[in-house]
């Protein structure tokens, strides 16, 4: 057990670092970068039952310090995933990994979980109740405590691996949507998703996103995530997983005094590919300038 | 891919909005004419996509236009400046399957990585032709660095300012084997319908992170759904699909 090692939901990982879903794909493209095998583990690409092509594109647009995405959960669908994906993914990362589902009804959420939830590598399945990006689905069992407990409940009763929520920041109360989900067995809860946001082009005077709106990740975002992780951890005994807008080890520290027990990286990596590496490097250094352990 | 820091030579403009840039720094994993970089600009959060227009002896060139922030900044960057770049970024062209005659066809700022696959193939010994369009004669770039390959080349202006007057697939020459090109959308449909024989299609997307990880740039072809950063930007014709 190293001094970066924490336990998540009952599994020990190495560091508290996990790339976020959606901005690492199922690996292969960090691999060619560096040996991701020294991340704690990653949450690879949101799943669904059915294939998802997504939504039209442009789907991303710069803002002041961050970025708004519109991709809408393309993946190929959890079959797919299973008898594609997973057995390359074992080829790059040989730790377990977190699997991200993502659904439109509670009966898919349910298929999806309870089929990845049987495969070997999967470690944590982390349901993704607060995408903003896709309609009908996603945020909308995100953003009211019964149907965010209605959906745990259901996914909880048929998997066996640790059930970790991801929760919208895009709510009145974020505290009452992580204790309801608490309260019908989630073994933790990840935050922040991205918040609900908008650009226009000038030029066309149209948004610049064809969905209209995108989920606003980075930097821009982090003192809000910060705000929140804290809030839920105070509310909450499973452990809180941290993100929104974390781009350094200093960032990475901040979290866990707030209450994280781990944290997970998104934007960043899609502009710093090793973003991840060099941040479980760069820990040490920056716990032992402040003092501070995770333990 | 590799992430690497460079080194800014020159930079200066061609046009009015239109600058080329010419970098110092590891070029290896640069594999083939058509592949892009993608470069952090101090200020901006995600990273601005270009196309390779040239390279030689660990100098890579860039052709941009300023059509944005991260172009503008660019665009007032002094030589000396250290810039962090992915390269080796895309699916490029292939020369393989050119044929002897290969035709290129580039439309205003898609035109620049034309000129690196130009060299390319006539160090491979095939006779280029390659056709420009630009919409005027104030804004046509790097004709004389075509012409100085000693490549046939032919300019077409929409407002008949300079050489032809039309577009870039009105001036189509009778005989050529492959075509290759990159250009505005509405450009790269018209060649689409108008060429004789297969060939290979540069698009472009807006872009999240230019690897394959976001999934922000992904379209829909015959052989499934591509990222235009990873699967692409160069498409074969066989596998696009236009939508409306």
């Amino acid at each position: 057990m190293g001094r970066l090692s924490v336990n998540l939901c009952g599994i020990e990982i190495d560091n508290p670092v996990i790339p976020a879903s959606g901005t690492f794909g199922y690996g292969y493209e960090f691999a060619e970068i560096y040996d991701i095998n020294c991340l704690g583990t990653f949450s690879f690409k949101g799943t669904t039952k059915e294939p998802r092509f997504g939504n039209a594109t442009p789907r991303i647009a710069e803002t002041a310090s961050g970025m708004l995405n519109a991709v809408g959960l393309q993946n190929p669908g959890v079959e797919k995933v299973i008898r594609e994906e997973l057995p390359k993914l074992k080829n790059v990362f040989h730790k377990p990994v977190m699997a991200n589902v993502s659904g439109f009804s509670v009966e898919e959420y349910v298929y999806t979980s309870k089929l990845l939830d049987a495969e070997e590598q999967v470690g944590w399945i982390e349901l993704n109740i607060s995408c903003p990006n896709v309609h009908g689905g996603g945020m909308s069992f995100g953003t009211d405590p019964t149907e965010a407990a209605k959906v745990t409940k259901a996914v909880k009763a048929e998997v066996k691996k640790p059930l970790i929520v991801k929760l919208s920041p895009n709510v009145t109360d974020i505290v009452s949507i992580a204790k309801a989900v608490e309260a019908e067995g989630a073994d933790g809860v990840s935050l922040i998703n991205t918040l609900m946001g908008m650009r226009f082009n000038l030029k066309t005077r149209k948004p610049i996103i064809a969905n209209v709106t995108g989920g606003l990740s980075g930097p821009a975002i982090f003192p809000v995530a910060l705000r929140m992780v804290y809030q839920v951890a105070q509310a909450v005994k499973v452990p809180v997983i941290g993100m929104g807008g974390i781009s350094s080890a200093e960032d990475v520290l901040e979290m866990m005094m707030a209450g994280a027990t781990a944290v997970e990286i998104g934007a960043a990596n899609l502009v710093n590919p090793a973003i991840c590496r060099d941040i479980i490097n760069e820990l040490p250094e920056v716990m032992d300038k402040y003092g501070y352990e995770f333990r | 891919m590799k992430e690497t820091i460079f080194t800014i030579q020159n930079n200066s403009p061609l046009t009015e909005s239109v600058y080329k840039m010419i970098l110092s720094g590891d070029t290896s994993e640069i594999t083939s004419p058509g592949q892009f970089v993608n470069l952090k600009i101090d200020g901006l959060f995600l990273r601005r996509p270009i196309s390779v227009c040239d390279l030689e002896d660990g100098l890579l060139t860039l052709i941009y236009k300023v059509v944005g922030k991260g172009t503008e900044e660019m665009s007032k960057m002094i030589p000396g400046t250290k810039m962090n770049l992915l390269t080796g970024l895309g699916n490029g062209y292939d020369t393989s399957v050119s044929g002897n005659k290969p035709l290129l066809i580039g439309g205003g700022v898609g035109v620049p990585p034309l000129y690196y696959l130009a060299r390319k193939l006539k160090e491979e010994g095939k006779k280029v032709i390659v056709i420009l369009g630009f919409n005027t004669k104030s804004e046509l770039f790097l004709e004389k660095e075509f012409a100085d390959l000693g490549i046939e080349t032919i300019v077409a202006t929409a407002d008949g300012s300079y050489q032809n007057k039309g577009f870039a697939t009105d001036v189509l020459p009778k005989e050529y084997t492959y075509v290759y090109t990159c250009g505005p959308e509405p450009m790269l449909k018209a060649v689409f319908h108008k060429i004789q024989t297969s060939g290979q299609f540069s698009f472009e997307e807006r872009m999240g992170c230019g690897f394959g990880a976001c999934m922000g740039c992904s379209c829909k072809t015959i052989t499934g759904y591509k990222r235009i950063c990873k699967d692409g930007p160069v498409l074969r014709k066989e596998e696009i699909l236009w939508e409306d």
